[in-house]
């Protein structure tokens, strides 16, 4: 019987414990729960305070230095346009868009701003195959343009239908989307444009953190006001912009068949077979090949010796 | 071409000539007939004046798509980023081509060499289909220049894409390397027709593994959309064992059309061998798909039941999702299962076209009638139509080309193997032993 020393011991642990830590974090994404960089910033948007002035639209335009739109942001007739039955959406001409809806909750219009919602783990990202995504420590949803194919996988997964494609180029189609001011304004610290613009204040610009308590103050304080409910505290995870409502989500235009969790966290169960495929499949196929044609004098691959009857 | 076979003119089909020599390459190319005979059959060929007039449309189309941007020849839509090239080219073609790996299993692993007659028909089936599904995907790109990206220039290992892109690359190069012994074989390449031969286990091993997982994928890719596909398409759990598991009687069914349609119209290319073995082989088959399909509508079944989504089944999408299970799922078992039980090739025949119709089906209705199904339906773009036709109707023209030329539909007689040729213990083998002297 062989006897293992302390030290082989010792040494031997030592060596598998440098091995694991030295094998490289593979799909990290893939794995444990990720709730935000702790320094995230986000953006706290309050629905009952909107009037629908289009402010928000045109700074954007003006920072991003989007082309002009076809009618101007003083024209409130944009508000009844409907595409396909559908109210506007974000394109690759105006990253933040402001609709209006007339609900059963409530007598006055309610208007919503949409934008990039910024997730704590974006859909976008992680289905993104040459990771042309980063979510930066400052909160934002950022895009790499350079790497970009173009198979618009961003735009399947986004379930805020955010991401836009420039389709009309033809050297160059690249994906367009709110980015968070981020290289103009976030990452000096500077609220983004459109915060910045509102009239209204109904937008405030914070640590995602803090933001959470303020809009559960605020429904706190003002239960009759607020529906109790922040939309982007849990859906798919939690997202960066949130919102806080007088009436129910649903009726103004949010989906709210969305799962609490990251996306991502439904695809994980795919994601953890494929090693085990890798390396099962290899040992169980080729076993099953030895099995069924041991003894069988046309077997092909373990002999050479009859390579001139193949294909008979 | 079988007018030509009937008045008694042999195609090409050996290394060498009756007279002993060689064929050279041009000859090969016009399949052993004179260039006169060749361009008047082909002139002949009714299917080949479709062909031509899809080609003058279509082709300026795709030419028109790369000069001006894909917004000119789709909707450019951002709420349906993938139409019917994706839909339609990838997700559609690719469960067709599982053939491949299925028969590659069923001959080279299980050592079932009573299916060899048909494998690499199979085999070439899920080639061309899979190198179809990336000229598809080329179109659809923004930036096809791009592709090797994610291989190369930019890692994602953690989307499912990745896994995608990097499998069906690999796959395909297996499969370049399976179907070029036939082409080793044709061009008279004997070394490299052995070197293939050698690794063929290894070849196949590498296809079963690929495809279980590339053809999971594709289904994996869509759980990325679960407010968008509706729920009776979407299942978190089981996406990808449906997409997997239906690729297998789509795979098998597919080689069943395929087989279908050449012995109807290029009957003067199949040797003996294949016309003998494809009644047995088509019913063999068929029990494989039947299989499948059972399997694949109790899954379907236990996810409805999983996420308890039998409520929908009051909605239109209820009924449209009944039509396709019992219409393009039951229907073509029920169908295969009597033509199995009473031996009746043609039906067995029938339920393979239903069960590949069902396979575009599901895979439509998840890519594109379903998904979205909050907001409206997508209606392509009238030049997307057309270019989704003009590069299947090349893919159809590059089919036949190769099965006109390379040994996929007949055996490749060579003197050297002759000699030493043994057939597996079938009953053709009588038949096969009378017409070696004949030949060597």
């Amino acid at each position: 019987m062989s006897k293992i020393s302390r030290r082989k011991f010792l040494a031997g642990s030592m060596a598998g414990g440098a091995a694991v830590m030295m094998s490289p974090a593979k799909k990290a994404l893939a794995s444990g729960s990720f709730d935000g960089f702790p320094d995230g910033m986000g953006v706290l948007v309050d629905l009952t305070r909107c009037v629908g002035c289009r402010t928000c639209e045109a700074a954007c335009n003006k920072e991003q230095k989007l082309p002009d739109p076809a009618l101007p942001f003083d024209d409130y007739s944009v508000f009844d346009e409907l595409h396909l039955g559908q109210k506007r959406r974000t394109t690759d001409k105006a990253y933040t868009v402001v609709n209006r809806y007339e609900t059963e909750s409530s007598t006055a219009p309610v208007y919503r701003k949409i934008q990039c919602n910024h997730c704590n783990e974006p859909t976008c990202l992680t289905s993104c195959f040459v990771n042309a995504y980063t979510k930066t420590p400052e909160g934002a949803v950022i895009y790499n343009p350079k790497v970009c194919v173009g198979c618009r996988n961003c735009m399947i997964a986004c379930p805020f239908h955010i991401p836009a494609y420039s389709y009309d180029s033809v050297l160059n189609p690249v994906i367009k989307k709110c980015v968070f001011c981020y290289d103009t304004r976030l990452k000096n610290g500077k609220p983004p444009a459109c915060v910045e613009s509102c009239p209204q204040q109904v937008m405030t610009f914070g640590k995602r953190k803090e933001l959470l308590k303020i809009a559960h103050e605020r429904i706190r304080k003002n239960p009759d006001k607020y529906v109790d409910q922040i939309y982007g505290e849990k859906e798919v995870g939690g997202t960066g912009w949130f919102y806080i409502s007088n009436v129910p989500f649903e009726e103004a235009g949010f989906d709210q068949d969305l799962p609490k969790e990251p996306i991502i966290n439904n695809v994980k169960g795919f994601l953890a077979i494929v090693p085990m495929v890798l390396t099962i499949w290899p040992a169980l196929f080729t076993g099953f090949h030895l099995l069924s044609t041991k003894g069988k004098s046309h077997s092909h691959g373990d002999e050479n010796g009859h390579d001139g009857q193949e294909g008979q | 071409m079988n007018k030509l076979a009937s008045y008694g003119v042999k195609p090409h089909d050996s290394a060498l000539k009756e007279d002993g020599k060689k064929w050279s390459l041009m000859e090969k190319l016009l399949l052993g007939l004179t260039l006169d005979q060749y361009l008047s059959q082909l002139i002949r060929n009714k299917f080949n004046w479709v062909l031509a007039i899809i080609f003058a449309i279509g082709i300026p189309l795709i030419i028109y798509r790369f000069f001006f941007g894909l917004a000119s020849v789709t909707h450019s839509s951002y709420d349906y980023p993938w139409g019917l090239f994706l839909g339609f080219g990838l997700f559609c073609m690719v469960p067709l081509s599982a053939s491949g790996f299925m028969l590659g299993t069923a001959v080279e692993i299980f050592g079932r060499h009573d299916f060899e007659p048909i494998e690499r028909l199979a085999l070439l089936n899920g080639l061309l289909g899979y190198f179809f599904a990336v000229v598809f995907l080329l179109v659809d790109l923004g930036q096809p220049w791009r592709l090797s990206y994610p291989m190369v220039y930019s890692f994602g290992p953690a989307a499912v894409l990745f896994l995608v892109g990097w499998h069906v690359a690999t796959y395909l190069s297996v499969q370049v390397a399976e179907v070029s012994a036939s082409f080793f074989e044709w061009i008279g390449f004997r070394r490299g027709y052995e070197f293939i031969r050698k690794g063929v286990i290894g070849l196949t091993v590498s296809g079963i593994i690929l495809s279980t997982l590339h053809q999971g994928a594709l289904g994996a890719l869509f759980v990325y959309a679960p407010g968008k596909v509706h729920p009776l398409w979407y299942s978190a759990e089981f996406q990808w064992i449906h997409f997997f598991v239906s690729s297998i009687p789509a795979g098998l069914c597919m080689v069943i059309s395929v087989s279908t349609i050449v012995i109807l119209t290029m009957k003067w290319r199949c040797d003996k061998r294949f016309v003998k073995n494809l009644d047995r082989l088509t019913i063999a088959l068929a029990k494989g798909a039947a299989m499948g399909l059972a399997t694949y509508l109790i899954i379907k079944l236990i996810a409805v039941a999983h996420d308890n989504e039998w409520a929908y089944f009051a909605t239109g999408w209820g009924t449209w999702w009944l039509v396709e299970i019992i219409g393009f799922v039951c229907m073509p078992l029920i169908i295969l299962a009597y033509g199995i039980r009473n031996k009746l090739v043609n039906v067995c025949r029938i339920g393979a076209f239903l069960t590949v119709a069902g396979i575009l089906l599901n895979r439509l209705n998840t890519a594109l009638i379903t998904f979205n199904w909050k907001l409206y339906q997508e209606i392509p773009h009238i030049f997307e139509v057309i270019i989704a036709i003009t590069i299947f109707a090349i893919y159809v023209g590059t089919y036949r080309f190769i099965l006109n030329r390379l040994p996929i539909l007949y055996q490749f007689k060579e003197q050297e193997v002759m000699a030493e040729a043994t057939v597996p213990a079938e009953e053709d083998l009588a038949a096969e032993q009378q017409h070696i002297p004949v030949n060597a």
